[in-house]
Parts: C-alpha cells; structure tokens; sequence
C-alpha cells in the first residue's frame, strides 16, 4: 500500500503508519455512493426549480407583501448559526487548552466553510433581483445592517478557509509522501497544496503562530456575523424583533446548534469509517457536557426573550406572542422548544445520555429543532404587522411555503452535506499528523511563546 | 430667490389656471420660431411667463410633453419645497376613488396597492372609521436606513422615493416599514405592453420590474405639471389635502387652507407616532363625521381589527 519514505518515516514510530491508515481519506463504498446520489438528486432538484425562480421570479414562492421574508431567510440564518461551531470547536476550545478537541477540529471547520458558503448563496437565492448583485458592492451604503453582513460574512468565510486549510497542511505533506495508488491527480493535488511542506521547525513555528493568530481573530468576528445577523430583524420596529438581546440570543442559539451539528457528524464518521478508537466515547461525554452548558445559556436567552414580553402583553407583540403560545404556531413552538432544548438538557445531564447513540439523536433533535426555531423567529412576526392585513386573499396573511420553496431550501442543505462529504472524500477528517503526534508524547508540538 | 417662491405659491395653489398656462405659453413660443403650422383662426388667451396675458392661435399649442425624470434626476428634491398631506378622517366614507385613481394611475394591479383604505377601530367601544393608508414619506424613514444599494432615498423636497433600476430586490425595506406601506413584484408585472415600455422614473414608479420593492411615490409628476396627487383629486369628499409645508398651505382641491392652522384647529395626529418616524402624512380625527360607518362587503365577512 504504501511506501515508507526514509527522511519522513524516521520522525514517527510505526505506530504512525497505522494511524495513517486509519484516517485516511477512503472511496465511497456503496453507502456512501448512494448518499451522494441522494444528496445530489435533491441539490438538483432545487436547482432546477431554482432556474424556475430565476425566470418567473420570486411569485413560485408562498412569499407575498406581508410575508416577505419566508424560510430561505430562516435557512440563511440557520446555516450563519451552525458555522459558528468552527471558531467554537477551532478557536475557542484551543485556546482554552482542551487537548481534547483535536478530532474535532477539522469536521468543525468543514461544516463552517460548507455552511457559510451556502449562506451566502441562499442570500442570492432570496434576492429578487440576483442580476444586480454586484450593486451591493457599486452602491454599498454602510447603514445597512446587509452591508455590514456582507463585509462580516466574506471575512468570516476567509478565516474559516484558512482554518481549514492552514492544519491540513501537514497531513498534505504526509499523504503525498506516504500515500502510493492513489490517482495522479489526487497525488498531484495534495503536493501542490503542502506548498512544499516538510515538517522543518521554522515551517512548524509559522504555521503554529498562524494558527494562532487565525483562532483569536475568528472569535470577534464568529461574534460578529452572528450578531449582524440579528441585527437584520432586531434593528426594525417589528413585535418579536425589536429586542436589545437579539445579537447574545442568536450567538447562544448558533453555538449550540454548531454543537449539536458537530455531534451529528462525529456519530455518522465514527460508524461510518469504524473510528473509534479515534473519537471514542470520552470526546462524545465532553460535547455532551459543552451541550448541555450551551442549551442552558440558550434557554436563559429564551426565558428572557419570550417571558419578558409576555409579562407585559403589550399591543401587537402580545398577538404575536399569543400566536406562538396558544396560536397557529403553538405546535411547532412548544415542540421546539421542548424537543429543541429542554430534552435535549435534561437527557444530557446523565451520564448514559452522553453515551454515543442517545448523542446522536438528541443532536438530530438539536439541529432540526433549530431550523424550526428559525423559522419562528422569521415568520409569525411578519404575519403581525400593525395595520390590519385587510382584503388580501387568505395564502398572503398565512405563509405556507410551496413545494418549490422547499425543494430549493432542501437543496441547500442538501449542497452543504455533499461539500462536508466531497471534503471528507479528499481529506482526512481527522487531523492525521496531529493525531500521530499526540500518540506520541516525545513529538509535541514546538511550543510557541 | 424670494419671487420664485411666491411664484411657485401662487401657481400652486391656482394650480388650474397658473402652471398650465404658463407651461403652454412656453411651448408656444418656442413654437413661434417653426412656420410651417398652418394656422387654425382660433385664438386663446395665455398667460405669458412675464405675467401678461397674450392670444395666440390655437395651432401654435403643442400638448405639454410628458415630463421624464431620469432616475439620477428624480433623486433631487424639487427646490424649496417640503411636500405635505393631511386626510381628514371624519369624511371619509370608504368610496375607495382614491385607490381605484392610485391603482389606475400607477398601473399596479390589486397586488401591489400603494394605498389601502383600512377599517380602524381604536378600542371596542370607539366607532370604527375608515382610514387611507399609503407611504408617510417618513422624515425619519426606516426603510431610507436599511436599503444596501441606496435604491430607495429621502429628497429634500419630503418625498421617498425608490429606484427600481437600482432595487435588488432584498426586501429589508419591507420588513423594516412599520406601516407596511410596501409592495414587491413578485412576479412579472401584468401590465400592458404600452406601459411597459413607457421611460421608467421613479417619479411615476412606471413601469414595474419583477423582483422589485414600489409604493406610493406622493405623484412628484403630477405636482410637477402643477397638478394634485390621484388619490386628492379622485376623492369627490375632499378627504385628501396635499401641498407644501414651506408654504404653510393645503388644498384638498376645493378648499386651500393654513397647515398649521388645520393641524391646531383640529388636532392633527400621525399615525404610530411613538415609532419615531416622523411621517410626512398628518390625520385629522374621525370625530363630528359627515358619515355614518358602514361596513362593507368585505368587512362585514371578516370583522374588524384594531
């Protein structure tokens, strides 16, 4: 399979080799054939109504004058949300020194890169006119909260690219030199991506002090898209979005689902690809433990949220709120907020409930629910506005999205979990160098002042 | 400067015979200069822009040419003026002229209303009351605030306008309007192919683009040809008065009267003041009304809403 190459075999143990073997990237077996046909199904199914929408407009959608904002925003702000596990996992967990994170690291930041991509896309998708997209940069207006939202989104994007990018580059270098009967392309691809990277000290202390610097600078700026986007809402006169706390309950409500998101996909390469020696149960037991610490601080967010209006019940923010509570959106409201965040606390409080399995449906739990918060954080405050919705037929004051709306939706998601697989497919998910190096205590890391 | 404002006043105000004549005689002089009309025998009597009233032949009168405000222009403010409306509540009996005007005027279909007349009712044991609601060209305006590409602008002269050549179509002006004042096409726009291809100003909002935001632009064409607003010159209750701040005066098409005094004298209010927004459309209360409410077909089905 593979040959040992003198000057690299002899940094590592053979241990490495096993290791190495273990995570590399592998070709899709049948399973996996059939994932990316069905992912890619729906992405061009989406696609395709999408063309619809582009030649017939916005009309295909259930979107009308009051509802003017419908599920793509609700997507766009649930995918913002679920990238937040990137600086999460990546910047907050380094720099609080939990060793433990490196198996996570990288899938954190390929669901960040892959998310925020397809936010930025669903942001044109919602555009009624993408043609003029490039008026956003000709005419920008730095007032607008969407201004401020581009600028943050493409820096977050460039800093999450190079998160992802900057850690692979050692495990580049390893797959190019260890790794033989792999397509020439793919040999080819990896040499030029490890920008001639050969493990010297000077290189390592680069990259190490790049990392940094990248891992603190994603913070304010994770803060940052987050909370612009809430601003979107927040700053209108809207019942239910005109709120100081808009920008912390959205940052709580985002690094919760990253984590829930990050759990999801630990479970499925874990069975997938029998890696359990690699992200055993003691990782799941500490996401589990972050979880829970960030549902509690997402449902102290929700209490204020939601109960201080209530007390006071005033105007059209109490039709809102009664809607949400015992109205057309009391349903999906309370299961959210029950399945979304209560269970999800109270089971992952014990022990047993931090196990793998019960970890991976309540993080199912976690991430669907959090669509679905999105979605009624977006739409019953526009089916409230403050003059009566008099003489417009029934579909405009009740949004119903159409077959259409979602199949798009659908295709995003769908968009982003085939980049997570196609990245998964050419790299590893598990940091190998890194891992090879914690396996051995005698290669650590240079430190670095 | 002082003389043109007093100027603009008078022919505002006589609005029939000022600016019309005044505009025809131009097209009339410069008509002089082209002999080739043959002349009708006809004469009519205009007023000069010196302010003497000449007869001319009727032949040298050429329609006044539609008057096109590019959208870079259309961004200018008509100088020295800051337009005004106040819609007098207790005599408005929901005749629905003035939306039915708007809506022909404008060449929006029933899905994109600039102006509704919307049933209100302040409390359970208030009278209801009919009340035209459109675009309050905010002094404070929070759709101005949020747009990305500045597509829609606050001119000098009041008004809001929007530029649906430059609108991307993001809709955060929607959202962000308190009033709902907004409209989207969210599909191609049903409208003839002689409208479609008129030139598009903002001041008209003609034509409408797919995948744009428009509302009521206040008619800063028809003020330009000395001319009301549709929705005050189609309402036969004199429900609409429209004029100009700087002026202190309204008319309401029958009757010109002080701003100032019509707000003091009968306690003029804006809509959702507490929103900060400053609106640019004052109500007067629906109190010693000309009419008794009646509910129509449409809210006798579906009851009412405060």
């Amino acid at each position: 399979m593979k040959t040992k190459k003198s000057e690299s075999s002899g940094h590592f143990p053979d241990q490495s080799e096993a290791i190495g073997r273990d995570l590399m990237p592998k070709p899709f077996g049948l399973s996996g054939k059939i994932w990316v046909a069905v992912l890619s199904f729906v992405f061009l199914l989406g696609f395709f109504f999408y063309i619809q929408q582009l030649r017939f407009g916005l009309g295909i959608t259930a979107m009308r004058d009051y509802s003017t904002w419908g599920i793509y925003i609700a997507n766009f702000v649930f995918f913002v949300a679920i990238s937040l596990v990137g600086s999460l996992i990546s910047a907050i967990l380094k720099l609080s020194g939990a060793k433990w994170r490196t198996p996570l690291t990288r899938i954190s930041e390929m669901i960040a890169v892959s998310s925020i991509i397809f936010a930025a896309l669903v942001i044109i998708v919602d555009m009624g006119r993408p043609d003029r997209f490039m008026n956003v940069i000709l005419h920008a207006r730095i007032q607008s909260p969407i201004t401020w939202d581009v600028l943050v989104i493409t820096t977050y994007l460039t800093i999450s690219l190079l998160l992802l990018y900057l850690p692979l580059i050692p495990d580049l270098a390893f797959m190019r030199d260890r790794f033989s009967g792999i397509p020439a392309w793919q040999k080819k691809m990896y040499t030029f991506m490890a920008l001639g990277w050969k493990g010297l000290p000077g290189q390592e202390k680069i990259l190490r002090r790049a990392e940094q610097i990248l891992a603190v600078l994603i913070i304010p700026v994770a803060f940052g898209i987050h909370t612009v986007t809430s601003w979107l809402f927040a700053t209108t006169l809207r019942p239910g979005w005109d709120s100081s706390d808009f920008g912390p309950y959205f940052v709580s409500g985002a690094f919760m689902v990253g984590a829930g998101g990050v759990i999801a996909a630990m479970y499925i390469f874990r069975t997938h690809y029998s890696l359990e020696k690699y992200l055993t149960d003691k990782h799941f037991d500490y996401m589990g433990r972050l979880l829970v610490l960030l549902s509690l601080v997402y449902l102290y967010f929700n209490i204020n949220e939601y109960f201080v209006p209530a007390y006071k019940m005033k105007g059209q923010e109490a039709e809102h709120l009664n809607a949400l509570f015992y109205g057309r959106y009391a349903p999906l409201f309370w299961s959210v907020q029950i399945f979304g965040m209560v269970v999800p606390i109270i089971v992952l409080m014990f022990r047993r409930g931090r196990k793998p399995l019960p970890m991976f449906i309540i993080a199912i739990m976690v991430v669907v629910g959090a669509w679905f918060k999105r979605f009624l954080i977006v739409i019953p405050t526009l089916s409230h506005p403050y003059i009566p919705m008099d003489r417009v037929p029934e579909s405009w004051q009740h949004y119903l999205p159409t077959f259409k709306e979602w199949s798009i939706t659908a295709a995003t998601l769908a968009g982003a979990l085939l980049i997570v697989t196609l990245l998964t497919r050419l790299f590893p998910a598990i940091p190998m160098v890194e891992t090879i190096e914690e396996a051995n205590p005698e290669h650590k890391e240079t430190e670095i002042a | 400067m002082k003389s043109t404002d007093q100027n603009s006043r008078r022919s505002f105000l006589r609005k029939g015979l000022g600016i019309a004549a005044v505009a025809g005689s131009v097209t009339a002089l410069q008509a002089f200069q082209q002999d080739s009309v043959e002349e009708t025998g006809e004469m009519v009597k205009l007023l000069s822009p010196e302010g003497e009233i000449v007869e001319i032949d009727k032949a040298y009168l050429k329609p006044i040419p539609e008057v096109h405000v590019t959208p870079d222009a259309a961004r200018e403010g008509i100088p020295g003026r800051r337009f005004v409306m106040v819609i007098d509540l207790a005599q408005c009996k929901n005749l629905r002229k003035c939306h039915d005007a708007c809506e022909k005027m404008h060449h929006c279909g029933p899905d994109n209303e600039f102006l509704k007349v919307l049933k209100m009712q302040d409390n359970k044991l208030a009278t209801p009351f009919w009340q035209p609601t459109m675009c309050f060209h905010c002094d404070e305006p929070p759709c101005v605030k949020v747009c990305p590409v500045d597509a829609t602008y606050k001119r000098t002269d009041g008004i809001v306008l929007i530029d649906t050549d430059r609108c991307i179509g993001c809709r955060f002006c929607m959202v962000a309007c308190p009033y709902s004042a907004r409209t989207f096409d969210w599909s191609e726009p049903d409208q003839t192919e002689e409208v479609k291809h008129q030139h598009y100003s903002p001041e008209t909002s003609v034509p409408a683009k797919m995948g744009t935001v428009s509302k009521c632009d206040f008619c800063p064409d028809m003020v330009r040809q000395g001319e009301m607003p549709h929705c005050v010159t189609a309402c036969p209750n004199g429900v609409f008065y429209f004029g100009d701040e700087n002026e202190d005066a309204v008319s309401n098409g029958s009757e010109t009267v002080r701003l100032s005094e019509l707000l003091r004298d009968r306690a003029g209010y804006r809509y959702m003041e507490d929103m900060g927004t400053r609106p640019r459309v004052y109500y007067l209360p629906p109190v010693n009304r000309a009419f008794p409410f009646e509910d129509d077909e449409f809210t006798k089905q579906n009851g009412s809403k405060s």
